[in-house]
């Protein structure tokens, strides 16, 4: 294996501080995915000699013909046992100019659940296909999951370019008829990249093999992607997510709101609003360990103070008094059904967390389940399986401060609990248009 | 939190630090019984300093939990208890000698104490009833870690069933469970060791003095450097010399070992921990070294 060319993992530049970047990826079976993580741990030197150790000895003792890359990621007994991957990964590399967090999402065509749960966090999707195969159908339902979780940024990577000759023919029929394909979806910025994840070709450096494509790296592409501009800083809402109210003699009369700015700017002097009450009144105080600031924005988790003294909880929202999120107890929105054990049906009851509220919940309808290969919209279905999606309307015991997921993915996502086993099963996005 | 930029933009350990403190908020506004898993190591300090600085400037609202194998290194019980007197938290010790003292463990055979912790754990959630216990686990320690969720939820055995996890999406965290059930919380899944000690030297956080390169003695066992006290002696053929050491990790005095180092400033170990190709529970840790799954395995047990 090559490329000396990075710095050490992960130190930072004095003049620009590094930021982060959250990525998912997704891939069929056998696409190369792991090889391909193995490969950006390798080559930005965040793989360590004790894991590389571990991976050789077991591959050898497989009597695989190289180092199987993927062993790195496939952490539990299970997983090496039966050469599988079971559970969203979470992996960490830096470069200089970026710390990068990978979902690594299994591919087996019944876990949807995991893609969804992965892409939920993410900047960016990385999707791959092999050379060989072209797009299949699991690449079309990455790819819809992804404009679904509305992710900003995807990438295509057409991956084992080496056993197609490098052939510039071979990636762009692939190329075009994927991008043909995302145009439908209403997708977001899209990238695609020729890559051989077994021998590095366009993973940290360009490909000397394949002169004829101009674009970036992948890692340089990761590293340059711009994400500043994917966070609403528009629309102020703050839920509340604790009052801070310290019990103490050398503290008096402190009553703070804690939590994470979801979207927008606040600043100390704004006028704000208290959903769902609708009380208003004037920041006097954004408030951290470290001192006041100026102003807050996601992700930022401070501490709010208000010039009145109005009944606010956790569950409150605070936002601005002429654009406020909507408060509904009726919820239309996409769900991805996420439980084996029993199916969602119309009449269902749940409880629903979405941002710091928590409500009980009834299914009132449900509109259709979408094929997401076909992208077919069946009416006539009366329950969702697992990883089956489609549109409900939910009605909640008491009101939500909901936004279009489209608009605002914190306001606008919600999970649904089974209340008799406590376990999460379904993850909703709020539809407030057609 | 140092200050963004015009551009409304946080840096990555900005971005790490509100994303713990949010998950600490969650844990408090929602759980009935917290506590927080310390055992004097840098991750648990961190944790500490983030404890703190979610619930300014009121005190942090729940205590503190040291499962107490009995081979500690006094450096670390020293800064437990000035940090305890400083911060004025409530310290309860889970006493693996106790616990070997009234006879409900009994000492493995190779003398490590790593497994009877676990039950040692286990019987004080109960007695004290906790239903939250924050520990400072990272998903880059370990291939188990690296696929557990942030609400790692246990049942009444505290056992983790990695097959059988809640799906995590968006910053939703699922912490309801039934009495007897409890949820482990890790506020730092998502920093890595260097970001680890970024944070320490940004904010000026204090360490035990092992962690900075130190002269010791000790002796070459595995490959690793383990200190000569009263719980680690040499076998024959083993002979102690001296050394310029420091701690990567800190866990069990009987099983964690030291790596050369001069490394004597914060500085100079975040320039180390950067250069260095082997990971710290790799370089450092007889425990992880029993099996590719010794981690996934004690983990089931309901190991932290």
């Amino acid at each position: 294996m090559s490329t000396d060319m990075l710095a050490p993992a992960g130190s930072p530049t004095e003049a620009r501080p590094m930021d982060l970047l959250r990525f998912a990826t997704a891939g069929s079976v056998d696409d190369g995915k792991s090889t391909l993580i193995g490969r950006l741990l390798y080559d930005t030197k965040s793989l360590f000699t004790d894991q590389l150790a571990a991976v050789e000895a077991v591959s050898a003792a497989r009597g695989d013909e190289y180092t199987n890359l993927a062993l790195l990621t496939d952490g539990l007994r299970a997983e090496r046992e039966q050469g599988i991957t079971i559970d969203v990964a979470y992996r960490y590399f830096a470069t200089p100019r970026r710390k990068f967090i990978i979902a690594d999402t299994p591919g087996h065509t019944q876990y949807t659940r995991n893609m969804v749960t992965g892409a939920s966090t993410a900047d960016l999707t990385l999707i791959l296909v092999d050379a060989r195969k072209g797009l299949v159908e699991q690449s079309r339902r990455h790819a819809f999951l992804c404009s679904l979780l509305r992710v900003p940024h995807l990438v295509l990577c057409v991956n084992k370019m080496d056993l197609v000759d490098y052939s510039q023919e071979v990636f762009e029929q692939i190329a075009d008829e994927f991008t043909a394909f995302a145009a439908k979806l209403d997708a977001p910025d899209l990238t695609v990249v020729p890559i051989s994840a077994l021998h590095g070709d366009n993973i940290a450096t360009r490909s000397e093999n394949m002169p004829w494509y101009e674009g970036p790296s992948l890692l340089h592409h990761l590293e340059h992607v711009h994400i500043a501009s994917d966070r609403n800083l528009v629309d102020v809402r703050f839920p509340v997510q604790y009052v801070i109210r310290p019990q103490s003699t050398t503290v008096t009369d402190y009553r703070g709101y804690a939590g994470q700015v979801a979207s927008g700017v606040l600043k100390p002097g704004d006028e704000v609003m208290v959903l769902p009450s609708g009380f208003t009144s004037r920041i006097t105080s954004i408030d951290t360990a470290d001192g006041p600031l100026d102003e807050a924005f996601p992700p930022m988790s401070v501490t709010v103070r208000l010039a009145d003294e109005i009944d606010v909880s956790r569950g409150d929202m605070i936002c601005r008094p002429h654009n406020a999120p909507t408060v509904s107890q009726d919820i239309e929105a996409m769900v991805c059904w996420m439980d084996e054990t029993r199916p969602l049906e119309v009449g269902g009851r749940y409880v629903v967390k979405h941002t710091t509220r928590s409500a009980r919940a009834i299914v009132r309808e449900l509109h259709y389940r979408l094929d997401v290969n076909t992208l077919h919209r069946d009416e006539s279905s009366t329950a969702l399986a697992l990883n089956e999606i489609g549109r409900i309307r939910l009605r909640t015991t008491v009101p939500l401060l909901v936004d279009d997921y489209h608009r605002n993915r914190t306001t606008g996502g919600f999970v649904i609990i089974d209340e008799a086993t406590n376990r999460t099963v379904g993850a909703g996005m709020v539809i407030q248009r057609d | 939190m140092s200050s963004g930029s015009a551009a409304y933009q946080v840096s990555q350990l900005d971005e790490l630090e509100a994303e713990s403190i949010f998950v600490m908020r969650e844990v408090v506004a929602e759980m009935e019984r917290p506590v927080l898993l310390f055992s004097g190591g840098k991750d648990s300090i961190v944790m500490l300093r983030l404890a703190q600085k979610a619930f300014a400037p009121a005190n942090i609202p729940f205590p503190v939990m040291h499962v107490d194998t009995g081979h500690n290194f006094p450096e670390v019980l020293d800064y437990r208890d000035h940090r305890v007197t400083e911060l004025n938290l409530h310290l309860i010790v889970a006493s693996v000698p106790d616990a070997l003292a009234a006879g409900t463990v009994r000492e493995s055979g190779d003398g490590m104490r790593n497994r009877i912790q676990t039950p040692v754990l286990l019987d004080a959630v109960e007695k004290h009833r906790f239903d939250a216990l924050f520990g400072g686990a990272r998903r880059d320690e370990e291939k188990a870690r690296a696929k557990e969720r942030v609400f790692s939820f246990r049942d009444e055995f505290g056992q983790w069933d990695p097959k059988n996890q809640r799906p995590e999406l968006w910053s939703l965290y699922n912490g309801r469970h039934h009495p007897g059930e409890s949820i482990r919380v890790f506020p730092l899944s998502n920093w890595t060791e260097l970001d680890i000690w970024h944070y320490i030297a940004r904010e000026q956080v204090p360490l035990p003095s092992i962690y900075y390169a130190h002269d010791r003695e000790v002796v070459e066992r595995d490959g690793m450097f383990y200190a000569v006290n009263e719980f680690f002696q040499p076998r024959a053929g083993e002979q102690p010399f001296t050394a310029t050491v420091r701690y990567r990790t800190v866990g069990d005095a009987s099983c964690t070992a030291a790596v050369r180092s001069d490394a004597d400033t914060v500085e100079k170990v975040i320039e180390e921990v950067a250069a260095t190709r082997i990971t710290e529970r790799g370089a450092t840790r007889g425990d992880d070294r029993v099996s590719e799954a010794a981690m996934e395995d004690r983990k089931r047990e309901g190991y932290f």
